[in-house]
């Protein structure tokens, strides 16, 4: 007879954690407001990353299309997977010396794991993180990217 | 068919016979692509066969080929929810090697950094283990919470969780100026969502009948499988190294180890959840007390470690990690072997589901909390 009491109350206590938990799912039926949810596509232009977040590498460039990338290699050294490729070409400068210039900052974004260490190791601050996530594109080959624009050059000042 | 019929009618019960079944590599209630060559008896479970290796990725080989420095990004994807407790593991691995000191501030950054991982992902084995059981909602509930912890990643380390932030020396960006601000919303908002996950799943009558008494695991299988971790906490293994070989800023705090004896699945759920307590006061203790200071040691351009063995163990979500380091005196190292947790704690499997239930291996092995490359690393 105790047993079978004792079941009955197990019964009704069991229900009961069942209610206890559903009072809090209740709650948040309830109360819609409390909802998390990003409407993510269509958002896209409120959204605004944080500035630390790392999208890809991208190499700024002025109005004048000058950048900071004096082609040392050093982000190419930096990166433990070979997304980065260094092209550089010499020219002589109009004193008449030979230089070494950036060609092309060849950089492959399908490879990248955007570890930030060729950002942290530039020298001159010419590259660093973009926001930008949307990566998909419909061709692999579009995911190599050439990070200096075409006809820019090195800006003036910068330290070899 | 006839022949079946004419045993039952032989022997007046259904016939069972044993048979194996592939469970995975692609079963979503495995976690990853793990497979489990499971021998059954009807629903009787009669042995367990782990076979790993789907999703190895060399990154031990992979190690050899690299710099010191470049190690850290290959380990944020072993155990992808402790990046930052593998990335100091590294860390320190380096700096003791080379007897470099880092400034206290470094000290509490990870300490606070490791302690909100360890939430993350206790957050996500929570969700997770519910939706095991087939509570769907938990799931829910578990990740908005974690994406509270990812943002505050975010904003200080640029990801989420392939974070790259203790590099050996010290740590990639100082932490954001909104850091601590945050770190406190969060603190004082997760205070007052936890006893909801116990009003929800833990006191949950359907949750009790199903773990109470599951997937033994005992004191001495424990010991002897090298299970570490809550799962071997909860068979009264003391095994934090948190506590027992202090590393970064845990000499500074104060904090229980949390143990039970119990040994079963509901034991190895109960002291997560009290861990996810524990790491709350921890990081309440740190958060005001950031001390001023660099938050780098000015290291070499290319890091040679002295020629000779090193070790260094912590403590992440799921047990001892340790990195075990040969230097010839080269810049990369001439070999690297990582302990994960998630293998040892894998291979108990066996001795924890022996007569259980089919349904019970599922449970059984979402409370050890495996991450699979973790595992095959």
């Amino acid at each position: 007879m105790k047993s079978f009491i004792e079941y009955i109350v197990s019964i009704f206590k069991g229900v009961w954690t069942l209610l206890v938990g559903m009072k809090v799912t209740a709650k948040y039926f309830f109360t819609p407001w409390n909802n998390v949810t990003q409407q993510y596509p269509e958002n896209r232009d409120t959204l605004v990353m944080f500035d630390r977040f790392r999208g890809e590498v991208i190499m700024p460039h002025t109005e004048n299309n000058e950048h900071l990338c004096t082609g040392c290699g050093i982000c190419e050294l930096n990166c433990p997977n070979g997304s980065i490729e260094i092209i550089s070409k010499s020219i002589i400068t109009p004193e008449g010396k030979k230089k070494r210039i950036i060609d092309q900052h060849i950089y492959h974004l399908g490879m990248c794991t955007l570890c930030n260490l060729c950002v942290k190791a530039c020298p001159t601050g010419a590259i660093v993180m973009g926001q930008k996530f949307e990566h998909a594109v419909w061709d692999r080959a579009l995911l190599t990217k050439v990070l200096n624009q075409p006809g820019s050059k090195i800006a003036e000042g910068v330290k070899e | 068919m006839s022949e079946i019929r004419e045993v039952i009618i032989k022997t007046d019960k259904l016939a069972t016979d044993k048979y194996q079944v592939n469970m995975g590599p692609q079963h979503p209630s495995t976690h990853g692509v793990l497979r489990l060559l499971v021998t059954l008896e009807g629903e009787k479970v009669l042995n367990v066969q782990p076979h790993s290796g789907y999703i190895h990725s060399g990154i031990e080989k992979m190690c050899e080929a690299i710099s010191y420095p470049q190690i850290i990004h290959l380990t944020d994807r072993m155990d992808y929810l402790s990046a930052h407790m593998n990335n100091e593991a590294v860390a320190l691995c380096v700096e003791n090697a080379l007897q470099v000191e880092v400034p206290d501030r470094v000290k509490y950054i990870r300490t606070i950094m490791d302690e909100l991982a360890r939430l993350a992902s206790h957050q996500l084995w929570w969700c997770v283990f519910g939706m095991d059981l087939g509570a769907l909602t938990t799931f829910f509930y578990g990740l908005r919470d974690r994406e509270h912890i990812l943002d505050i990643f975010e904003e200080t380390c640029g990801a989420r969780m392939t974070v790259s932030y203790s590099t050996p020396g010290g740590l990639m960006f100082d932490i954001h100026p909104n850091f601590q601000k945050r770190v406190k919303d969060f603190i004082k908002y997760f205070r007052t969502k936890l006893p909801e996950y116990d009003k929800l799943l833990s006191g949950n009558v359907i949750l009790r009948e199903r773990t109470e008494g599951i997937g033994h695991l005992s004191y001495k299988d424990a010991i002897d499988f090298g299970v570490t971790g809550p799962s071997g906490r909860a068979s009264g293994f003391s095994c934090d190294v948190r506590k027992h070989n202090p590393y970064s800023a845990y000499p500074f705090v104060k904090f229980n180890e949390i143990l039970d004896h119990r040994c079963d699945t509901l034991a190895r759920y109960e002291v997560r959840i009290l861990e996810m307590y524990e790491s709350l006061n921890i990081i309440e203790q740190l958060i005001d007390n950031i001390p001023e200071g660099d938050y780098a040691v000015k290291m070499k351009g290319v890091l040679k470690l002295p020629e000779g063995e090193f070790y260094q163990r912590v403590e992440t979500a799921r047990g001892e990690f340790g990195v075990f380091i040969v230097s010839d005196g080269k810049k990369n190292p001439y070999r690297v072997k990582f302990r994960s947790p998630g293998f040892s704690n894998l291979f108990a499997l066996n001795n924890m589901t022996k007569g259980h239930k089919i349904a019970d291996l599922v449970a059984i092995m979402s409370t050890l909390d495996l991450i699979i490359p973790d595992i095959d690393r």
